[in-house]
């Protein structure tokens, strides 16, 4: 009888995992929890904290998980709206902390309404689209971009320029596979690669004293520069760009064995548990170690857009697609700012930086994307 | 709502998959980028940043070496080092200053005076350099530090070695001082290609031995391999080469005499060198008033900088080397000597002194109203005749005065080892032409020959001059470099490195003038015009006393009391004893002093007593007032 309900209760606990992403999210777990020992090896009450969020994140996982898709949907348009109201709160009455006004003190608690835009907005977003399956038309496409414009403007505004790129890709993904015309997204990736191309061409122009940016903060314009040129800056912001190249060039192929990066232990990598922390791993474990942790992704990646493709509703297709590509572009982004071609903006690398929140976040999305998996027959029955 | 799944079309599905596969195609192309990326780094670039990093990782610390000491002749240390905190400033590390200072004070005491000597440094230094704000911490002081060090990026607490001066302001000027490194002291580095052994030294010698010794002094520099944080926090040492201190500086001073000495002048202003005249060692080098030189160490703070620097008392000015002045009668054994070597006057030729002499339409007086009377050599010298001497100059002229002069060193540099020594005026027909512009006043008047007898006119000596070119006298005409170093010792081998007593020149004299002059100089001492000042020595001295007048009067009668202090006339003496076989020979001046039978005369017998009989003087030599009527 006892064995019975246990193994009931775990095939309900844990019968809502899908297998094989399980098992790459699994390693992805225990291959960060071998970098971050290394990176937190002065700071040893970091590697307890970082259980705890785990056991955190993994709750949220399997709590939503069981949520249904038919149960999401209805959840969308409140949770939006709650986190509009409270990015607008955040902008009025918000908490400011370096320089930037991103948190909402409740009084018990302070909470970053923004990092739950990176669900909420695709969560919208997925809804309105299908809510609007049956004719889809130019107009509905334009509202979803006002329904993206408004927390992304906001929170570029307080300034959080890494979430708001989450954000914002999170939406430019479910529009996108909504089925935007390519006679638009053309036109538009082409511009953005032209804006790019100019922006390298002419940097040191641009970036001359005294050279406004419409609608870019000082310190954003800063990091552009610097990431154009680091050398122009090597004491402030251009120190970690130097350091976290310096960090993943000297690692070379097979890196220069764990705990043995100089530049991770003595100090010369900056924020080297979160947001720096692929530079511990390049440096530890060289190319080696990157090639198997992109590999990782893309099986992350792969599984997640394989689960898109085997849903059944259009809102799951979307939410699925979309959680799976917020997955990419944290990686992506992560990545590219510590190898150097990216500019410094504050987004973690996935499942791997220490830090509780993005870790509960992504976990949340990893629990969406199994739900999908797990309710596709559901839906059907 | 629930039938939505029937309700696409398998078209619209085969959409979705296409654009979900251009995701795919983006993920690869985008981590691609990534991974050449990577390559070009950790591959292609390896090299490069691993030296970048190693470069990082390690760092080659200077390990500045031991100053060397200065010790008296007997051992006592008149400069040393020690250890102490000094909480430093990088001003480039810091964004506001003033509030870091403020926010410091806070924590510690941080004077005015500190402030201002730090704002001092700042404008004398490169921004990249770490300036102290505070020094010697107490231990107490680096832990309050040390806790709230994370506020304070760009202040360190730092080791370092100090200069003091352990006897203040005692030998100041000899001793010299050292200061933080300048501009121009990083040219004579560089210049003597000893830029590499500077790396980490903060200090260099601005004066006196200190300046003059300096690369003796300073030793070779160390270097420790270290690996080292970001924060620039020492890690752990790789490898060591330690430094070779300076080498220590034995003097051939003795402290207790240039205490004795020092003390001899009170509050007087003047200045005293005394010599050995069988080496040319330097026994004791006096400037009066001194100077405190451990306070310019860490820089000296302005207060104390105006206080010197703007003293009527020019507290800084080395007198003994740098100050020439009208040697007044000490000059006449020298007259003496040199008449009777050129065969101008012999011991026993007497005149007869009316108290005046004329020339060319001009009288020249004697102090002694209506003379000496009659006047031989040894008279001239023990009741100090002037008219004997106006006359001698006038049979010598100037030129054989000058020549037969300069064999003892007056009117050039003696080459004392130390920096700053004034040339002295020793005239001569060619040394006004090339002094003064204007023919008429390059033209030399035999009138002006006439003063130069009683070491007055153009004449000018620094004190190391007399003191030098009485030693040579003292010693039989044998002349010797003074030097105030007796040797160089290395700290680690034992090895001493002397500072030869070369003799520079043996003067062609005949000892039986010689001893014609010293037995006139102990006549001084014994009944003539330092008769008061030598009662009841118990050793044979000779000397003679000098009177500089800086003040003319015309022909009116010199009256002390109406002239102010700072036009009296400089007092002079110089000496040696024991008179047969001398041990030390020394010149005295007392600026302003009046006569130097008066003033400066008691001061050499303290000095003598002392070095001689090992007697203690009690407090400042006394004025010998009665003795105004001689010079």
């Amino acid at each position: 009888m006892q064995v019975t309900a246990i193994r009931q209760f775990l095939a309900r606990t844990f019968g809502v995992l899908d297998p094989p992403l399980t098992v790459i999210i699994a390693l992805l777990l225990a291959y960060a929890l071998i970098v971050i020992i290394s990176a937190t090896a002065d700071f040893t009450h970091r590697l307890d904290q970082h259980f705890v969020n785990l056991g955190v994140a993994l709750c949220a996982m399997l709590v939503v998980a069981r949520i249904p898709p038919q149960q999401l949907m209805t959840l969308a348009l409140p949770a939006y709206l709650v986190g509009l109201v409270l990015l607008v709160a955040v902008a009025v009455a918000g908490d400011v902390s370096k320089g930037a006004r991103r948190w909402l003190n409740l009084g018990i608690m302070r909470i970053q309404p923004s990092e739950m835009m990176k669900i909420a907005v695709p969560l919208m977003l997925a809804w309105y689209f299908h809510k609007h399956e049956a004719l889809l038309r130019a107009r509905d496409f334009l509202v979803a971009g006002v329904i993206l414009a408004l927390p992304v403007l906001l929170i570029a505004k307080q300034p959080d320029l890494g979430t708001a790129i989450l954000v914002l890709a999170a939406g430019v993904f479910v529009i996108f596979f909504a089925g935007l015309s390519y006679k638009l997204i053309l036109p538009l990736s082409l511009a953005g690669a032209i804006g790019v191309g100019a922006l390298v061409y002419y940097g040191e122009h641009l970036c001359a004293d005294g050279v406004d940016w419409p609608g870019i903060k000082e310190y954003q314009k800063h990091r552009i520069c610097t990431l154009l040129d680091p050398s122009s800056d090597p004491l402030g912001k251009g120190f970690h760009i130097i350091q976290s190249t310096i960090a993943v060039g000297s690692g070379g192929i097979v890196g220069k064995g764990w705990m043995k990066g100089t530049q991770t232990h003595l100090e010369f990598i900056p924020e080297r548990h979160t947001d720096f922390i692929f530079a511990v791993m390049a440096e530890e474990f060289g190319l080696v170690g990157a090639i198997v942790l992109v590999i990782m992704y893309l099986a992350l990646i792969t599984r997640g857009l394989m689960i898109a493709a085997q849903a059944t509703s259009l809102f799951s297709r979307l939410l699925a697609g979309s959680i799976t590509m917020i997955f990419f572009t944290y990686a992506f982004v992560n990545m590219g700012m510590v190898s150097g071609i990216l500019p410094v903006v504050g987004v973690p690398l996935p499942f791997v930086s220490y830090g509780g929140t993005a870790l509960v976040t992504l976990c949340t999305g990893l629990g969406i994307l199994m739900s999908i998996r797990k309710h596709r027959r559901l839906g059907q029955q | 709502m629930s039938n939505t799944e029937f309700r696409a079309p398998e078209q619209e599905n085969q959409r979705f998959r296409v654009r979900l596969a251009l995701a795919a195609v983006l993920a690869l192309l985008m981590f691609g980028a990534v991974l050449a990326r990577l390559v070009w780094l950790q591959v292609m670039q390896h090299e490069y940043y691993r030296t970048r990093a190693e470069d990082n990782r390690i760092s080659l610390a200077p390990i500045v070496p031991n100053r060397g000491l200065i010790l008296d002749r007997n051992g006592l240390v008149l400069a040393r080092n020690f250890s102490a905190y000094t909480l430093e400033i990088t001003p480039s590390k810091v964004a506001d200053l003033e509030a870091t200072i403020d926010e410091l004070s806070g924590l510690l005491e941080i004077q005015a005076r500190d402030r201002k000597r730090f704002r001092k440094l700042l404008e004398e230094s490169k921004n990249f350099e770490s300036l102290p704000i505070r020094t010697r911490l107490n231990d107490d002081e680096v832990a309050r530090f040390i806790a709230q060090r994370y506020r304070f990026p760009g202040v360190e607490v730092k080791a370092r070695l100090f200069r003091q001066y352990p006897y203040g302001d005692m030998a100041s000027h000899l001793l010299g001082y050292i200061g933080r490194i300048n501009d121009r002291d990083l040219d004579r580095i560089e210049e003597k290609g000893q830029y590499d052994n500077y790396q980490g030294s903060i200090y260099f010698g601005k004066s006196g031995l200190e300046q003059k010794y300096e690369f003796d002094l300073h030793g070779q520099t160390g270097f420790e391999e270290v690996e080292v944080s970001a924060g620039g926090r020492a890690v752990r040492v790789l490898s060591r080469t330690p430094p070779t201190p300076g080498n220590n500086l034995r003097l051939t001073v003795d402290l207790k005499l240039q205490q004795v000495a020092e003390q001899a002048f009170g509050e007087r202003r003047g200045a005293l060198v005394a010599i050995e005249p069988a080496t040319g060692g330097v026994l004791a080098l006096v400037s009066k008033p001194t100077f405190d030189p451990n306070l310019f160490v860490d820089g000296i703070d302005p207060q104390h900088w105006d206080s010197y620097n703007n003293s009527p008392d020019h507290p800084l000015l080395n007198r003994a080397i740098n100050a020439a002045y009208p040697p007044g009668s000490t000059f006449k054994p020298f007259m003496a000597l040199g008449a009777l070597t050129m065969g101008k006057r012999t011991p026993g030729q007497s005149i007869s002194d009316p108290g005046f002499f004329e020339f060319g339409g001009h009288t020249f007086r004697d102090d002694k109203k209506g003379g000496h009377g009659s006047v031989d050599m040894y008279k001239s010298i023990v009741a100090s005749c002037d008219t004997y001497y106006y006359r001698l100059a006038n049979d010598m002229g100037i030129d054989s005065i000058a020549a037969f002069m300069a064999q003892f060193g007056l009117g050039a540099r003696t080459g004392i080892d130390i920096d700053g020594e004034a040339n002295g005026i020793l005239p001569s027909q060619e040394w006004k032409r090339k002094r003064f512009r204007r023919p008429e006043q390059q033209k030399w008047y035999a009138g002006e020959t006439i003063s130069i007898g009683i070491g007055q006119g153009y004449n000018a000596y620094t004190p190391v001059q007399l003191a030098s070119a009485m030693a040579t006298l003292a010693n039989d005409g044998v002349r010797f470099r003074p030097h105030l170093v007796s040797y160089l010792e290395n700290v680690t081998t034992g090895e001493r490195r002397l500072i030869e007593p070369q003799p520079i020149a043996r003067l062609a004299l005949k000892q039986e003038h010689i001893d014609v002059i010293k037995h006139a100089m102990v006549g001084v001492n014994k009944e003539g015009t330092a008769t008061r000042a030598f009662m009841g020595a118990e050793y044979v001295s000779a000397g003679k006393t000098g009177t500089a007048q800086l003040f003319s009067l015309k022909g009116a009668e010199y009256k002390e009391g109406l002239v102010k202090e700072r036009l009296r006339d400089h007092a002079l003496f110089i000496a040696f004893a024991p008179a047969d076989k001398p041990k030390i020979a020394l010149a005295v001046l007392v600026e302003n002093g009046g006569f130097g039978a008066q003033a400066a005369a008691p001061i050499a017998r303290q000095v003598f007593d002392y070095w001689l009989l090992g007697k203690m003087p009690q407090g400042a030599a006394p004025e010998d007032n009665d003795a105004s009527d001689s010079n």
